[in-house]
């Protein structure tokens, strides 16, 4: 695709660091429109699941099937005055919309939409998106501390706790799958699953990888940082306008994601039969994300304190766990095959 | 390791009158460490009305759709509790049909207020398809009231003497309806919120209130009965027919925020005994009884409880044998039960807390009057 866009820009007789930049300027507008499209669309059928869990229609009147009601919202958003209350830590509080959005924008290109289908290969793409990911936590310490709001404190303590912890088991279970590639390229792992999905090989990590991302990403029974009914709305309580809106955005942006590695690490990323690797992987990406919508409008939140002891007593010894087997599968597999035979 | 402590600073937090999980305009002012609190201060009043100095300047009748403004929840209770107060004390005697509608919509609005109840909880320990589900069902039971007598949360269905209106032919195959369905749907909201280990996690052995602590504090309702003390009008002194039914006071012991729950759920499913029992005998005859047409009671004092749906609710009516009370005081169950929130507070956790809220059930139309 890079060299698709060179060679038409060859075409123009535009080469050399303008072209660079008109590239890279190129990837910026279509991964934002391709996040803000589908971010979109996600919470508007985060909205219809659960007015379809609850009995209910869920917006229905704006557009096909209220398709365009998220639109709306946004542009109703973006015409809202900015309210910042007097006794905020300006800086901080200005800047920690933007900091909780731009990882999540950053995110996007190393991941494999499909066949051919990625903006950069990086060979260590899931440690970079790892490290780009955790640092969401910095602006959500960063909104609840500038808010000088003392849900907004709460909520932002409780989400230093809680993201800081759960990032182990959730990298923890992404070392069975690296161990098995030998490969942090997100393409190299998807390549490898093309006989079989790495969750029939690792279904214990697939599990701590789901419930850990699920903490990762704040949602129910784990979004105790933004906790409606103790904490009004959390380190977001006082942002509005846009600035809420980028914290919305993010979070939904990165739900997105998270899916779509949950989606390349254990389903097979693009992987399938018959039909083209894009439509496969966004089918699977949407049925990964409403595994997600299911489980937030099922259950109810869990304790602050129930919560770290499921983490530190049960998830990071099982993922430990789940990692030395590995390693001794993969070392006693050959010796495996030859008794069988 | 240095043997220094980090030091480490109390701070307050107002929860309310503006806040998600205070059911109204309830202030509790708290003070934590970290997220342990402390010492929790009530605040009530932000929805005074002034309803009992109001009752001194009306007459009787008119002073019952007041009444609907206490408990809004199940306003018909409220109704009957007044006035059979005023009957009580002016010895009318209510026609049959009139005492089995009241019976009727009275169980009928308990199971809608147990409903709310039981249904914010679970809203408020985020399970909120739980609160989508029982609210769906409390619809049903409001559509039954606006079916016979017009109004939904107001209800004024009472009379003095009698009842207002008679049930409509459709009523009955739709209270069938609605029943028919519902057993189901309980069913369905107990596997969705009452059996789920998330829930039963957040809420076993929180809050506990321990038998002599409700008893010293005055609980009276699912409250005091969580705790293990077999208290319910109904049973103990029955006013109305009640002493003509069947039906169990169901009774759990431990008084946590659970059984102070599912107490509430064991209780909806005794109302809906009753009610089928009402169905099945209910009499023809007229609605209203033998009343004065302008009620001027004796001077004299009377009091009067019954079993509502918070707990006791009581009228104590001091009439000077005008055409309005001297004085009516009543007797709120919410008021009474929110106090014992500053004791149980004490070391709990603020997510604990907002479960403790909801487990009491209480109503700011009830506390402030």
């Amino acid at each position: 695709m890079t060299q698709f866009l060179f060679n038409f820009l060859a075409l123009l007789h535009i080469t050399g660091i303008i072209a660079d930049v008109i590239v890279i300027l190129c990837y910026f507008v279509f991964i934002l429109l391709f996040i803000i499209i589908n971010v979109m669309f996600i919470v508007w059928l985060e909205r219809r699941m659960s007015a379809f869990f609850q009995e209910r229609l869920g917006p229905n009147r704006v557009g096909p099937f209220g398709l365009l009601q998220s639109v709306v919202d946004a542009v109703k958003l973006l015409g809202k005055e900015v309210i910042r209350p007097t006794a905020t830590d300006k800086w901080v509080f200005l800047l920690a919309p933007a900091i909780c959005f731009v990882p999540a924008l950053l995110l996007y290109p190393i991941l494999p939409f499909g066949k051919g289908l990625v903006l950069v290969n990086l060979n260590i793409g899931l440690l970079y998106f790892v490290a780009i990911s955790s640092t969401t936590t910095i602006s959500i310490i960063m909104a609840g501390w500038g808010s000088n709001n003392k849900y907004s404190l709460l909520g932002g303590m409780r989400t230093v706790a809680q993201m800081i912890s759960y990032e182990i088991p959730l990298i923890f279970s992404m070392i069975g799958i690296i161990m098995l590639v030998g490969s942090l390229n997100l393409v190299d792992i998807v390549n490898a699953q093309a006989r079989l999905w790495f969750i029939h090989v690792q279904p214990l990590a697939f599990m701590i990888f789901l419930i850990a991302s699920i903490a990762e990403l704040n949602r129910a029974p784990f979004d105790l940082p933004e906790a409606e009914q103790e904490l009004v709305a959390g380190y977001h309580t006082e942002y509005s306008g846009m600035q809420f809106a980028f914290f919305y955005l993010a979070e939904y942006a990165n739900l997105f994601s998270l899916s779509i590695l949950g989606v390349t690490l254990f389903l097979g990323g693009y992987q399938g039969p018959f039909f083209p690797s894009w439509i496969w992987f966004i089918g699977k990406v949407y049925a990964m994300i409403m595994v997600y919508m299911w489980i937030r409008w099922t259950l109810p939140r869990i304790r602050m304190d129930k919560m770290m002891k499921l983490n530190w007593k049960f998830l990071i010894p099982l993922s430990l766990f789940n990692i030395l087997a590995t390693g001794f599968m993969i070392k006693a597999w050959p010796t495996i095959q030859q008794w069988m035979r | 390791m240095t043997t220094d402590r980090l030091i480490t600073q109390e701070f307050s937090l107002n929860l309310g009158p503006q806040h998600p999980s205070t059911h109204g305009v309830y202030r509790v002012i708290l003070t934590l460490d970290g997220e342990k609190i402390v010492h929790a201060e009530n605040v009530i009043g932000y929805l005074h009305r002034g309803i009992e100095k109001l009752a001194e300047t009306l007459t009787y009748p008119q002073f019952a759709p007041y009444t609907d403004r206490l408990d809004y929840l199940a306003g018909v209770l409220n109704n009957i509790a007044y006035t059979q107060t005023i009957e009580k004390h002016m010895q009318i005697v209510v026609p049959e049909r009139a005492q089995y509608l009241r019976v009727l919509f009275g169980e009928l609005s308990r199971i809608a207020s147990h409903l709310v109840c039981v249904s914010s909880m679970a809203l408020d320990l985020n399970s909120f398809t739980g609160w989508m589900y029982a609210f769906a069902d409390r619809e049903k039971i409001l559509d039954l009231f606006e079916m016979t007598f017009g109004g939904r949360l107001t209800t004024n269905y009472a009379r003095i003497g009698g009842v207002s209106k008679d049930i409509p032919d459709t009523f009955m195959s739709a209270i069938r309806s609605f029943l028919d369905s519902f057993y189901g749907r309980l069913k369905d909201f107990n596997d969705l919120v009452s059996f789920n280990q998330i829930f039963i996690d957040r809420t076993k052995g929180v809050g506990i209130i321990s038998a002599d602590q409700a008893i010293d504090y005055g609980l009276t309702g699912a409250n005091l009965r969580a705790s293990g003390v077999h208290f319910d009008l109904r049973k103990k002194s029955p006013y109305g027919l009640y002493d003509r039914f069947d039906f169990d006071i169901p009774v759990l012991q431990t008084g946590d925020c659970y059984d102070r729950y599912y107490i509430r759920i064991l209780e909806i499913i005794q109302s809906l005994r009753i009610i089928e029992q009402v169905l099945q005998s209910i009499p023809e005859g007229t609605l209203m009884g033998d009343v004065p047409r302008v009620i001027k009671p004796l001077a004299g004092e009377t009091f009067h409880q019954i079993e509502g749906a918070k707990g006791l609710l009581g009228f104590h009516l001091v009439s000077d044998g005008s055409k309005s009370p001297y004085r009516l005081h009543i007797h709120a169950p919410s008021f009474v039960n929110i106090g014992i929130i500053p004791e149980i507070a004490k070391g709990m956790l603020i997510q604990d807390f907002i479960a403790l809220l909801a487990s009491l059930d209480f109503v700011l139309g009830e506390v402030d009057r």
